[in-house]
């Protein structure tokens, strides 16, 4: 039974007449559980299943289309070896050193890092992250699975005017009001969510192995497999329409790929802004879930070519898959002026079903591209879900049954107070930006900063290469400790002169966006406000759980101490 | 589509393919530790330099 680990682990010492150094070590260790990753392919799979997410088929398409794909491609792949690759690493060597310690929770991980009290505290942001990213995620989860229903049982074909799948939608979340959502004639949406909601607790409680690395074992293959047989259909459309030959498989693909003039558009910082941003969100780098996972790892254990493999897998589904299926298709059936100013949101509930419902045999596509979705999504939110589990085992000292208890009554009402702020999905857009966004720039920042001038970078490396199966580079040694900073620092800033100060380039002044006016202009925005008044509660509770769970490593640390010295050589020894 | 487009395409998507199957290929045909996380593996931190 999942939880009960720690006692067959003590029991195994028993048997060899060491329970009381068995019981020491548990203590000091910090943490209940001795889960483990049962193969290397599996924590690979389970890390690429928590990177690739919706991002990759309906983000990074509309970003590459939107900035002329030349120029932001170039932009994309320096940020990809130079922000994404290196922070990768550092966060599985960071991951796997601390699990050494027995550590693995986020706090715990940065207790065992950061000699300092304060250090813990840094750390939580690796729980609050996943837990509120959690509570509004689940819920597009949910949507992609009722749109994969709603084409196979045919409810989907709502004619060839894009409105009507845009009213749809507004009408599925309750966009129109809040509460909408909750109203009757919602009931699908609130059962989806409390199914798909069930399915990733369900998952989550059978553990690490038995849960997570069990479902993406089968979960992840399965995602490439559909994507490929979507491209393959997607690139068989010749001209969907013979009315409009101007629109057919080469002309979207030329929409998506062909280049403007690169040489002026990289001059743009905006374009460095978004290829970096997606790179940094799309690799789940700064999440708090990669040094979770990492730290179930042995120091015999690969992280490098792992850490690679999983960036690889991300990147093949974002660029292979993600970029010759979504815009290519919406441009085939709309046209470019379908496609322009699509959000996320847009392009994948709006713009594609109407897409898929004149694609031959719609049905059957519409259900695999939403089943698609439904599949990159779920991977990710259970990897959201075990920083939380690791955390409140590793610093409360509770079983399974009541970590998944907690944590299901915590994630349930963050995510009711989305579902009920369902207005222009307010609640749900702010969460995103302000922890979504910024938490995890200042967690990556963190983490890099620490792997190259805390840890050091020469011990950094020594880490890093503990077990590995290929080397890395030694040029990495100073792209990690000063380029990458440097331009995770720039980005940073630029973040916030454009999208919180809203620096205007052409108008050469300052208009706040809306995430800022929301809270301080004039005409504020009051479920933005309650919103960051919710996530304020949230971050002391867990700043709270953290100083509560610092008291309990304290002693167990106190506690070591104490054991006599003879033993503590022959437990090192074990 | 255009010459320039047809490039940055085959470029990107077949780096991007490449390296994952070199991935793919370096993980499934190395054998990994027997376990990947034992009970000898847990150290209690005595005698660290730190």
């Amino acid at each position: 039974m999942p939880g009960d680990e720690s006692n067959s682990f003590c029991d195994k010492f028993y048997a060899g007449g060491k329970t009381f150094l068995a019981v020491k070590q548990a203590a000091v260790s910090g943490s209940p559980t001795k889960e483990t990753w049962s193969s290397r392919l599996g924590v690979i799979l389970a890390v690429a299943g928590s990177a690739v997410g919706l991002g990759n088929f309906l983000r990074f398409p509309g970003l590459a289309s939107q900035y002329g794909s030349g120029a932001f491609m170039i932009a994309y792949f320096v940020s990809l070896v130079i922000l994404g690759i290196p922070v990768c690493w550092a966060e599985w060597t960071l991951g796997r050193y601390a699990g050494q310690k027995g550590f693995r929770s986020s706090p715990g991980i940065f207790y065992a890092l950061i000699k300092h009290p304060f250090g813990k505290y840094i750390g939580v942001l690796g729980v609050i992250i996943p837990v509120v990213i959690y509570m509004y995620y689940v819920y597009i989860e949910s949507w992609c699975a009722a749109y994969g229903w709603g084409f196979l049982t045919g409810k989907l074909n709502l004619g060839s005017d894009v409105s009507a799948y845009g009213n749809y939608w507004a009408n599925y979340v309750g966009a129109s009001a809040d509460g909408a959502a909750l109203l009757p004639g919602h009931h699908a949406a609130i059962l989806f969510l409390l199914i798909i909601f069930a399915i990733n607790f369900f998952l989550i409680y059978r553990g690490l192995v038995q849960g997570i690395e069990f479902f993406c074992k089968y979960a992840m293959p399965a995602l490439i497999v559909i994507a490929l047989i979507i491209l393959v259909r997607v690139l068989t459309l010749g001209t969907p329409d013979a009315t409009k030959p101007e629109q057919n498989v080469l002309t979207g693909l030329g929409y998506m790929w062909n280049p403007g003039d690169w040489q002026t558009q990289l001059k743009n910082p905006q374009l460095w802004l978004a290829a970096a941003g997606q790179i940094f969100f799309s690799l789940s780098v700064g999440f708090g879930v990669i040094i979770t996972y990492a730290s179930y790892l042995s120091n015999k254990n690969d992280v490098v070519l792992s850490g690679l493999s999983a960036s690889a897998a991300n990147e093949f589904c974002e660029v292979a898959l993600g970029g010759l299926i979504t815009v290519p298709a919406a441009f085939m059936f709309l046209g470019a002026a379908g496609v322009v100013g699509q959000g996320t949101f847009g392009l994948g509930f709006k713009v594609l079903p109407l897409v898929l419902s004149h694609m031959p045999m719609p049905g059957l596509f519409g259900f695999l591209f939403f089943f698609l979705l439904f599949l990159a999504a779920i991977t990710s939110s259970l990897s959201m879900l075990q920083p939380g589990i690791a955390f409140l085992e590793e610093g409360l000292g509770l079983n399974r049954k009541q970590s998944v208890s907690l944590l299901g009554l915590l994630t349930a009402i963050g995510c009711t107070f989305v579902v009920y702020f369902s207005k222009d999905l307010k609640a749900l857009d702010t969460m995103d930006f302000w922890v979504g966004t910024v938490f995890i720039f200042i967690m990556a920042t963190t983490i890099i900063i620490y792997f190259g001038w805390g840890l050091g970078i020469e011990r950094g490396f020594e880490e890093a290469h503990r077990g590995a199966e290929m080397k890395i580079p030694s040029i990495f040694k100073f792209v990690m400790k000063y380029v990458c900073p440097a331009y995770l620092l720039t980005i940073f800033a630029m973040f916030i002169w454009f999208k919180v100060f809203g620096w205007d380039p052409d108008r050469k002044k300052f208009i706040p966006t809306s995430y800022v006016a929301d809270l301080v202009g004039s005409d504020p925005n009051v479920v933005a406000r309650v919103t960051i008044l919710f996530l304020a509660i949230t971050v002391i509770f867990f700043g709270l759980l953290t100083a509560l769970a610092g008291k309990r490593w304290d002693k167990q640390s106190r506690d070591k101490k104490d054991l006599p010295a003879e033993n503590i050589s022959t437990s090192t020894k074990l | 589509m255009t010459p320039a487009g047809w490039t940055i395409m085959i470029c990107s998507v077949a780096a991007v393919t490449i390296l994952f199957i070199w991935c793919l290929v370096r993980v499934l045909t190395h054998k990994p530790p027997p376990n990947l996380h034992g009970i000898d593996d847990i150290e209690t931190g005595a005698g660290e330099k730190d």
